[in-house]
C-alpha cells in the first residue's frame, strides 16, 4: 500500500498541535503562569461570548453575544497579564486559598492549515475545586488560532463557547 | 439580643432582629428560611423592582425575560410601542409560556396545551390577554371568559428615562414617592455623561450568575459599604485596571483633585435607599491615557457642568448606590446596573447590565465595554473578590453557634449628619459609616413585617436620625485619614 505522505504530514501536525495544547493545560494546572504567558502571542485575543436561550430560528442572530456586545471575556494579552499579576498578590480572595484546577482538552482537530498559522478546534472540560465543596465544571467548545514561531507554537486567538447561559460558578477567576 | 433567636422563642416580627439602638442585626435575617419566605411574600411583591431597560425592547413585539422576586416576568413592547410586564406563567396549568431570554413575537403560545396570549392591541383589549384556545367549542362550549384568563398583567409600570420599574401591588405608592430625592442618583445613571437627559442605552448581553449568598449582602455592599474596598479589592488596586492606563487605579480618579475622598459623605434615605456619596461630592471624569477618551469626557464634563450649574444642580451623586431593595448601580466608572434576585436564603442570581451613552462614538463604546468587562461581573477583576466574601460570610453564618451572635453595624452610630435632601442624612465619614445599612434594614423590617401602606408611609414621613451637628462642621467631615 502506498504511503499517503500528505496524510502522515497532517497527522503529525495534528499530534504536534495537540501536544502543545496538553502542555499548555499542564502549565495552567501546575500554576506556572509566567511560562504559560510566554505561550501567548503578543497579539493574543481571547473572547468568550454569553450564551442566550433562544428560539431555533433565532440561533444565528441571537444565541451568542457578538464582538461589540457584552461577553464573559473579550481581552488582549495585557489584561491576561494583569490577571496573572492579581493572582500573585496573595490577596486576590477569589483564589485564596488557591483552587485545584484540571483542564481536559479533547476532540482536537485541525480545521485550517496555513502555516505558520493553524486553526484548531477542541472541546474542553475545566474542573475547579476549592475550599471544601465548591466545585465547578466549565464545559464547551474552543477554537484556537496558533502560530508557529522559532520558539515554538504561540496562541494568537482563542474563542471559547461555554455551555451555560447563567454561569453556575460564582466567578471566573481561573483561566478557562 | 443574642438569646432572642427564632429557634428559642419562635419567630416574632423581624424588627426584633434589627436593633438600631445598639447597631446589632441578627444573623438570622441572612439565613433563616421563614424570614426568606416573609421577604418573598411581603417585601418583593410590594416593592418597585427594576426589570430591564427600554433599549432592550426597542421594537413592537420585542421581549426580555426577567424576574421579580419569586416570579418570572416578561418585559414586552406592544404594537403601539407601550411597555408591559406580564407574569410568565400560563393561566391554565402554570407552564412558563416563554423560556427564551429575549426575542420578538406578538403572541406567546404555551407549549403545554397551546393557549396563546397576544400583545397585539388589534386582536385583544389588553396586551397579554388570552387570544387563542384550542378546541374552544369542544372544551369550553365557547363559554370560557378569555378576558379573565390573560397573562397576569403587572399593574404598575414606570419607565424612568429608559429604566423600567414595576410593582405588583395596586395600592403601592407612585414610583416618585417610593424613590424620593434618591432620584438624583437615578438621573446620573440614566442621563448621558454630558448631562443629556435619558440619552443612554444598555449594551446587549446581561451577565447572569449564581452565588451562594444571601441577596442582602449584595444590596448592602453597593448601598454604601465603601469600607470593604481597601481589603476586598486590594489585589485589583495593586495591579490597576483603571482608565488612566492599565497600571492605574481601578476607577482612575484624577489625582489633581487632591485625593479621593475629600468632602465625601454617604447619603442614607429613610425610604431605605442609600448611596456611597453625596450630591455635593464632585468627582470629575477620570484621566484617560487615550486622547479620544480624554477629549470625549473632557467635553462631556464641561457640557454637563454648565447645564447642571445653570439648573442650580450639584454635580455629584454617582454612587455606587442601591435602590431599595435589590437594584444596585454605579453611575460613573463603570456605569452599570446590578439586580440581586433572591433564590433561597443562601442563594442569589446576580444580573448585571452595562450602560453607555446612546451617541457615544465607536471608540468610546469599545473602550468602555472592555473596561466594564475587566472590572465587573464574575470575570471582572474587581467583582470576583466580592463574591468570595458574600458567599463565605453567608456560609459561615449558618452555624447554630454563629447564629447566636449578631453582626455589628455600629460605625458612626448616632453621628449621622443632616442633609438638604428630603428625609435623608449623611455619614460622619467618607469610608467608614454604616448609617446606610442601618436605614436599609429598618425599611427592610418594616416591609417584611407586612406593615400596611399607611403605616409604611407614616413611619417614613419624617427622618428621626439627623443629629444636631452644626452645619459649619461639615466641610471637615468625610476626610479620609490618608488624605491629611
Ligand atoms: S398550561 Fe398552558 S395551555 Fe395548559
Ligand atoms: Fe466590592
Amino acid at each position: 500500500m502506498a504511503i499517503d505522505e500528505k496524510l502522515i504530514e497532517k497527522v503529525l501536525l495534528e499530534r504536534e498541535v495537540a501536544d502543545f495544547l496538553y502542555r499548555e493545560a499542564d502549565l495552567l494546572d501546575e500554576r506556572r503562569y509566567d511560562e504559560w504567558l510566554d505561550l501567548l502571542a503578543d497579539d493574543y485575543h481571547y473572547s468568550v461570548p454569553l450564551r442566550l436561550n433562544v428560539r431555533y430560528d433565532d440561533v444565528a442572530e441571537r444565541e451568542n453575544t457578538r464582538a461589540c456586545e457584552v461577553q464573559w471575556f473579550d481581552e488582549d494579552k495585557s489584561t491576561v497579564e494583569l490577571r496573572v499579576a492579581q493572582l500573585a498578590t496573595g490577596v486576590h480572595w477569589a483564589e485564596e486559598p488557591v483552587s485545584r484546577v484540571s483542564h481536559l482538552v479533547t476532540n482536537v482537530r485541525l480545521d485550517r492549515v496555513e502555516l505558520p498559522e493553524v486553526e484548531v478546534s477542541c472541546r474542553f472540560l475545566v474542573y475547579r475545586n476549592r475550599v471544601a465543596d465548591e466545585t465547578d465544571f466549565l464545559v464547551g467548545r474552543r477554537r484556537d488560532t496558533l502560530r508557529r514561531t522559532e520558539d515554538g507554537w504561540r496562541v494568537v486567538k482563542r474563542h471559547l463557547l461555554l455551555d451555560q447561559s447563567v454561569l453556575m460558578a460564582k466567578n471566573l477567576s481561573i483561566f478557562v | 439580643m443574642s438569646t432572642n433567636t427564632p429557634e428559642k422563642q419562635g419567630l416574632g416580627p423581624v424588627s426584633d432582629l434589627v436593633d438600631l439602638g445598639t447597631g446589632e442585626i441578627s444573623r438570622e435575617i441572612f439565613v433563616n428560611e421563614e424570614i426568606f419566605r416573609r421577604e418573598m411574600e411581603h417585601l418583593f411583591p410590594r416593592a418597585w423592582l427594576f426589570v430591564g431597560h427600554a433599549s432592550q425592547v426597542p421594537n413592537p413585539g420585542d421581549y426580555f425575560s426577567s424576574q421579580m422576586g419569586s416570579d418570572p416576568v416578561l418585559l414586552t413592547r406592544d404594537d403601539k410601542g407601550e411597555i408591559h410586564v406580564l407574569l410568565n406563567s400560563c393561566r391554565h396549568r402554570g407552564m412558563r409560556v416563554c423560556r427564551y431570554d429575549e426575542g420578538n413575537t406578538m403572541q406567546f403560545t404555551c407549549p403545554y396545551h397551546a393557549w396563546s396570549y397576544s400583545i397585539d392591541g388589534a386582536l385583544v383589549e389588553t396586551p397579554g390577554d388570552l387570544h387563542g384556545v384550542p378546541q374552544m367549542k369542544a372544551a369550553y362550549d365557547n363559554k370560557l371568559r378569555k378576558k379573565q384568563w390573560g397573562l397576569v398583567h403587572c399593574p404598575n409600570i414606570h419607565v424612568y428615562k429608559g429604566l423600567v420599574f414595576a410593582n405588583w401591588d395596586p395600592e403601592a405608592p407612585s414610583f416618585e414617592e417610593y424613590v424620593g430625592d434618591f432620584h438624583w442618583w437615578l438621573d446620573n445613571l440614566a442621563d448621558a455623561f454630558d448631562g443629556t437627559e435619558g440619552a443612554t442605552e444598555v449594551f446587549r448581553g446581561v451577565l447572569k450568575w449564581r452565588i451562594k449568598s444571601n441577596w442582602k449582602f449584595v444590596s448592602e455592599n453597593f448601598l454604601g459599604d465603601t469600607y470593604h474596598g481597601a481589603s476586598t479589592h486590594a489585589s485589583v488596586e495593586a495591579v490597576g485596571i483603571g482608565p488612566g492606563g492599565k497600571g492605574k487605579r481601578r476607577h482612575g480618579e484624577r489625582q489633581d483633585q487632591g485625593g479621593f475622598s475629600k468632602g465625601r459623605m454617604k447619603t442614607s434615605f429613610r425610604l431605605g435607599h442609600g448611596a456611597s456619596d453625596n450630591l455635593a461630592y464632585e468627582v470629575p471624569y477620570p484621566e484617560f491615557a487615550e486622547p479620544e477618551m480624554e477629549e470625549y469626557f473632557a467635553a462631556a464634563w464641561q457640557k454637563r457642568a454648565e447645564k447642571l450649574r445653570a439648573e442650580d444642580r450639584p454635580l455629584g451623586g454617582r454612587g455606587p448606590a442601591t435602590l431599595f431593595p435589590n437594584m444596585s448601580f454605579a453611575a460613573g466608572f463603570p456605569r452599570s446596573i446590578l439586580v440581586a434576585h433572591p433564590i433561597s436564603p443562601t442563594e442569589t442570581e446576580v444580573w448585571r447590565w452595562f450602560i453607555v451613552d446612546k451617541d457615544a462614538p465607536e471608540f468610546v463604546r469599545e473602550w468602555l465595554r472592555h473596561y466594564y468587562m475587566r472590572y465587573g461581573g464574575p470575570a471582572g477583576m474587581t467583582e470576583q473578590d466580592d463574591m468570595e466574601n458574600w458567599d463565605y460570610a453567608t456560609q459561615a453564618s449558618l452555624g447554630v453557634v454563629a447564629r447566636r451572635y449578631p453582626y455589628n453595624y455600629q460605625q458612626g452610630l448616632g453621628q449621622e449628619l443632616p442633609s438638604d435632601l428630603d428625609r435623608a442624612v449623611h455619614s460622619h465619614h467618607a469610608i467608614a459609616g454604616e448609617v446606610n445599612a442601618r436605614a436599609f434594614y429598618r425599611r427592610w423590617a418594616e416591609f417584611t413585617d407586612n406593615l400596611s401602606w399607611p403605616e409604611l408611609e407614616e413611619l417614613a414621613k419624617t427622618d428621626d436620625r439627623a443629629t444636631a451637628v452644626a452645619p459649619d462642621a461639615l466641610p471637615e467631615i468625610g476626610r479620609r485619614e490618608e488624605d491629611n
